[in-house]
């Protein structure tokens, strides 16, 4: 081989190779000396205090140490979720969080924790609710269609065994991706908290969708990892009020939560279910209903189609539940209402139960 | 061709967003308001002067003399990238204020085509080591100058009453394409290259 045609292949080679070791020893010194800030000690108000090493961000700081706060992009930026109250050590709010804030909150002190860094001593401020959110190893014990896109399953609890829930909460299923990132996606738990050690689900299968399609394709035995129990959406058990329970598609699962549970206690506040989903294939529980309406004289329930297919022969209610719902209610009821569907659904109906005269306080949802 | 030409043309008649079109996702990304523009602009700005003082020497006294110059483009992105990062750690670490107003901008623009484009211009037109700062830096306070219009305008569109499709990304390249019609009219004031 002549001189020049090594020449040609290793001069590029070494100069790459060179170029790429200089700098990449550079950023190694550069991050042991500039991007480090040494041990760092959180307090968490009215907690413990944890002790970090600095120059990571708050939210990864925290998972770290066990203390699950909701993020639902995984840290991104992009959901605004994980705001917590830092009440010094943060700085100043950066123009990363703000789109996210209010302006109250940010006299407030609200942070994003996603997008703090962790660089001296913090005191922060945490939910007593996500304090209680835990990791959880669980086994898929069964899974069973309900109709052609929805599937119910049945989880147990490995490690921890049982978990604390209100009925109508939900859980954060961590689903492994492709690119080593885990994805979060939030769940409502369909089971009663009784049953501590186990959780059921129900899921629809939303095309392209990265969590439905994972669970989906779960068979039983498969092991996977949900942490929990998070959200401000439970029934209020102390309450003795008449209790309204609306919901569509997947949305079933807090409200089949809080059915059973108040089943369970042998409440006698008056229970009526409406449910709407789009054609006679989509249907199910409606055996089971019936079969619970009939044992309990205080429960009703409505299902409503809103686009019943020619073939259907539904002798039911048809149109969108929140038609149904103005139909079937009275004014001037004294109600609780639990709502849980997606977005579009929810703000119809809270329009029509304001418009009855429930009052706003009463009325709790779950858009999703 | 003397230097104050060079800053003229990067400013103007040749400015990097609206008559090459490079840096766009920036560009169309960060104009909504025009403090995070201002922000945006600077660390634009800065990070360009920094890669063009920084691969010049590479280019010219380690590319050049090997003839490897067909590596330019995979070395100057690992440059850019590598230096930018260390300049972020600096930044975060030394002046919070600093890193407020325009650090946090620092990672978005590490392999941004306006920088790469710089690099690469300069070494197209066969600059000296001045006239390539000039050129950079008068390069980046064009993209500024840009971007802190666009914000502008932006701002005052809150107000129009805009096609639900239009909103947003689309309104703005309709609006860059207007802009960069209006900055040809620079055109006759110079010809470089």
């Amino acid at each position: 081989m002549s001189i020049d045609l090594m020449n040609a292949f290793i001069a590029p080679l070494v100069i790459m190779v060179s170029i790429s070791l200089i700098l990449g020893l550079v950023l190694v010194i550069a991050s042991r000396f500039l991007a480090e800030y040494g041990p760092c000690r959180i307090s968490i108000k009215g907690n413990k205090d944890v002790e970090v090493i600095g120059g990571e961000t708050l939210l990864s700081s925290l998972f770290e140490n066990k203390i699950f706060i909701p993020s639902a992009c995984g840290g991104r930026g992009s959901c605004g979720y994980c705001k917590l109250k830092v009440t010094s050590g943060g700085g100043s709010v950066l123009p990363t969080e703000l789109p996210y804030l209010t302006p109250s909150e940010v006299v407030d002190d609200v942070r994003l924790a996603c997008q703090l860094k962790v660089k001296s001593d913090m005191e922060i401020e945490v939910p007593e609710e996500y304090l209680s959110i835990q990791e959880y190893r669980a086994e898929v014990a069964q899974s069973i269609s309900l109709t052609y896109d929805m599937k119910e399953l049945r989880f147990r609890l490995l490690e921890p065994e049982t978990i604390n829930f209100k009925p109508g909460q939900y859980i954060q299923f961590h689903v492994p991706s492709t690119n080593r990132e885990v994805v979060y996606r939030a769940y409502s738990i369909a089971s009663l908290p009784s049953m501590a050690g186990e959780l059921e689900l129900i899921v629809r299968l939303v095309p392209g969708g990265i969590g439905s399609t994972y669970i989906h394709n779960l068979s039983v035995g498969d092991e996977v990892t949900i942490s929990g129990s998070c959200g401000d959406f439970f029934l209020h058990e102390r309450s003795s009020c008449d209790i309204l329970l609306i919901g569509g598609g997947a949305g079933m699962a807090p409200l089949k939560s809080i059915l059973y549970s108040l089943f369970e206690k042998g409440s006698d506040r008056k229970i009526d279910l409406f449910f709407g989903v789009r054609a006679k294939k989509d249907l199910f529980y409606l055996e089971e209903f019936e079969r619970l309406a009939k044992e309990h004289p205080n429960f009703t329930y409505t299902y409503a189609l809103s686009s019943p297919g020619e073939a259907d022969d539904w002798k039911g209610e048809k149109g969108f539940i929140h038609l149904v719902l103005e139909r079937h209610l009275k004014e001037g009821e004294k109600r609780e209402a639990y709502l849980c569907g997606p977005p579009l659904m929810a703000d119809a109906v809270i329009k029509v139960l304001k418009e009855k005269g429930v009052d706003p306080s009463n009325i709790y949802y779950d858009k999703f | 061709m003397d230097l104050l030409t060079i800053l003229i043309a990067a400013v103007f008649t040749h400015n990097i967003a609206l008559t090459y079109f490079l840096g766009m996702c920036p560009f169309v990304a960060v104009s909504g308001n025009l403090r995070t523009a201002m922000g945006m602009s600077m660390a634009v700005t800065f990070v360009m002067s920094l890669a063009a003082a920084v691969t010049w020497p590479i280019y010219h006294k380690l590319l050049v003399p090997y003839d490897v110059t067909y590596l330019q483009y995979v070395v100057f992105i690992l440059v850019i990238a590598a230096l930018v990062q260390i300049v972020e750690m600096m930044v975060e670490r030394t002046s919070p204020f600093l890193y407020n107003t325009m650090g946090v901008f620092l990672p978005l623009i590490t392999v941004n085509c306006a920088i790469l484009g710089v690099t690469l211009f300069m070494v197209v037109r066969d600059y000296s080591y001045i006239e390539s700062l000039i050129y950079s830096f008068g390069s980046g306070i064009g993209w500024g100058v840009a971007i802190l219009a666009m914000a502008a305008i932006r701002e005052r569109l809150r107000f129009a009453d805009l096609p639900e499709g239009l909103k947003g990304a689309g309104i703005t390249m309709i609006i860059a394409g207007l802009m960069a019609m209006s900055f040809m009219g620079f055109a006759g004031i110079l010809n470089v290259h």
